[in-house]
């Protein structure tokens, strides 16, 4: 079940820390109603403005105004918002060091219809290899709400990969506490540990039913901020089940996949597979025919675990 | 400070330029010299900057887009007091403060990360964005390079800068019609920049770039104007003050200088 849009959290936390904070601003780039953030513009009309179509310049006046002390959230979907700015991202907001949150929506097959134009398989790969930035992509509601103001509070560039739609619920428990910086345990298991970021985790969350059917003890971790990755995490749950796989709506060259795999390649070689787009472009579609045309559903999942299990 | 004093400045700012980049012996020497008399006037006469508190909240900035004239601007920094004389012998040493291309974090004065061209100018918008909304009367000057307008970036900015009002901006641009593969009407004409930005709906003064009189007008001009920005065309000559530098004319971007050529430069310019 899911209790509200991602967007609609973004939104509420904005309306809210917008209040209290006046050093936060938010540009669009012409995606504003698509993003969430249309509504700030009557709440903050000196706050909220659209920069037209011109990403590279939205990123370059949130950079001026970071110098100046402002905190600017720039939007647009992720393949703008990170690989046709890449180079403003890596000179005036990383290099530069300003205070910017990038937030990207609709990552990887999740832009459905709008297709291969609009599908980001690279963004993390490009982001990543940029230095002195955070990535972060949201699992829910719930940690959404939590990571924003954390991600307000942090003084330095961050990457949000922004599924904005409805999506069901996995952090539910009432004592449930978001670390930026700290991978989230969804699951212990001894038999076999799955990576999850992203709508990957709601997916992994499904397979689950089948490997307890199966007798396999998953346990399931959820790497929200893929960078800085949370090694110790990693080294932890890999030295105990010697068995990874790691899910992500992402190329698998790249993304979170390679991020753990140069983790446990440093720390402690173990057999590993990577769920995620193989190396290819998107295609329009809706997200469950996606899903099984770049093998990533849950029945993939199951597939990879008893791969790896088997290498143990 | 009047005109005498501030040409007295822009011909130091060009021996200590020149002293930079031929004690090096190579570096951007064109397209620094030929925005020199603007940095006299902006450091030592129209902004409002504390060379003893490089990071005051409300002070005016300059943005210099064209990142690669980051000598010129060091230079200017020096002899306003930002830091010692004798840094400037720094440029591009390795671990040095002074880079090629300047950079925010490491030169106390620098107010942007610039290099990679068309960037600066949409900075110098969020500045001057930011001030308005901090309301704290900060007025931002930014300089781009006619071969730097060849970005879309610098377009985009424009059309911003007009979109936003921000009549606290004043951006000139370098019109010393060259560029490292040949003169700009050669490679990707800017033609008649003046009517170009005009169109975009700035304020626009096109004036001779070493004339100290006529770049403090077409200041007091901006600031009477009221939501929109300025664009001050400045023609200029890449490597002015330097007859053998001026006469290299395309090749003048970049230089090497031998120990004869910086004896020959430096004498020129005492």
């Amino acid at each position: 079940m899911a209790s509200k849009e991602i967007r609609g959290i973004f939104c509420d936390v904005l309306t809210e820390e917008m209040a209290k904070d006046k050093r936060i601003v938010v540009i669009d780039a012409d995606l504003a109603k698509c993003n969430g953030t249309m509504g700030l513009r009557k709440i903050y009309p000196d706050r909220a403005f659209d920069v037209g179509i011109a990403e590279q310049n939205m990123a370059g006046i949130a950079a001026g105004m970071a110098t100046c002390g402002m905190i600017p959230f720039i939007s647009s979907f992720t393949p703008f918002a990170t690989r046709r700015i890449c180079d403003q991202i890596s000179v005036s907001i990383a290099l530069a060091k300003c205070n910017v949150k990038i937030v990207g929506s609709d990552p990887g097959i999740t832009a459905q219809l709008n297709g291969a134009t609009h599908m980001s398989v690279e963004d993390v790969g490009v982001v990543r290899s940029i230095p002195n930035i955070v990535i972060y992509e949201p699992v829910d509601a719930e940690q959404f709400r939590q990571a924003m103001p954390q991600i307000i509070n942090y003084d330095g560039p961050v990457y949000i990969r922004m599924f904005r739609k409805a999506i069901d619920d996995v952090f539910t428990a009432p004592d449930y506490k978001f670390d930026l910086f700290k991978a989230d345990t969804i699951k212990e298991g001894k038999d076999v540990t799955i990576f999850a970021t992203g709508i990957m985790v709601q997916e992994t969350m499904k397979a689950l039913k089948t490997l307890e059917e199966l007798g396999i003890d998953a346990e399931v971790i959820n790497i929200h901020t893929i960078k800085p990755i949370d090694r110790e995490a990693v080294i932890a749950s890999a030295k105990k089940t010697r068995a990874v796989v790691v899910a992500e709506n992402h190329n698998i060259i790249g993304g979170l996949g390679s991020a753990v795999a140069e983790v446990l390649g440093e720390e402690c070689p173990t057999i590993m597979k990577r769920i995620g787009i193989k190396d290819r472009f998107g295609q329009v579609g809706k997200l469950p025919f996606l899903q099984e045309e770049y093998e990533m559903t849950d029945k993939h999942i199951v597939e990879a675990v008893k791969e790896v299990i088997s290498k143990k | 400070m009047g005109t005498a004093e501030l040409r007295n400045i822009a011909k130091q700012i060009r021996y200590y330029t020149t002293d930079e980049i031929a004690t090096l012996g190579v570096g951007h020497i064109g397209g620094s010299l030929s925005i020199a008399d603007l940095l006299a006037v902006l450091y030592f006469k129209e902004m409002n900057v504390d060379p003893k508190n490089p990071n005051m909240e409300n002070r005016d900035r300059l943005v210099v887009s064209k990142g690669h004239a980051g000598p010129a601007v060091y230079a200017a920094l020096a002899l306003k007091g930002y830091f010692p004389m004798e840094e400037l012998k720094t440029l591009n040493v390795e671990g040095t403060n002074l880079p090629s291309h300047c950079d925010r974090t490491l030169t106390p004065g620098i107010d942007m990360t610039a290099g990679s061209l068309g960037q600066g100018i949409s900075a110098a918008v969020g500045m001057a964005k930011a001030s308005k909304i901090l309301d704290n009367g900060a007025r931002v000057y930014c300089i781009i390079g006619d071969g730097e307008s060849q970005e879309g970036q610098v377009w985009e900015a424009c059309m911003s800068a007009v979109q936003l009002k921000l009549d606290n901006l004043i951006v000139f641009m370098d019109y010393n019609k060259m560029q490292i593969d040949g003169t700009t009407e050669e490679i990707m004409s800017v033609a008649n920049p003046a009517e170009r930005f005009k169109a975009f709906g700035f304020n626009v003064y096109e004036i001779d770039g070493h004339d100290i009189d006529a770049i403090v007008a077409s200041i007091d001009g901006a600031k009477q104007v009221k939501d929109k920005p300025t664009m001050v065309v400045l023609n200029t000559v890449k490597g002015k003050g330097i007859s053998f530098v001026e006469n290299a004319l395309v090749d003048c971007h970049s230089m090497n200088f031998n120990a004869e050529q910086k004896a020959a430069a430096l004498e020129e310019l005492k």
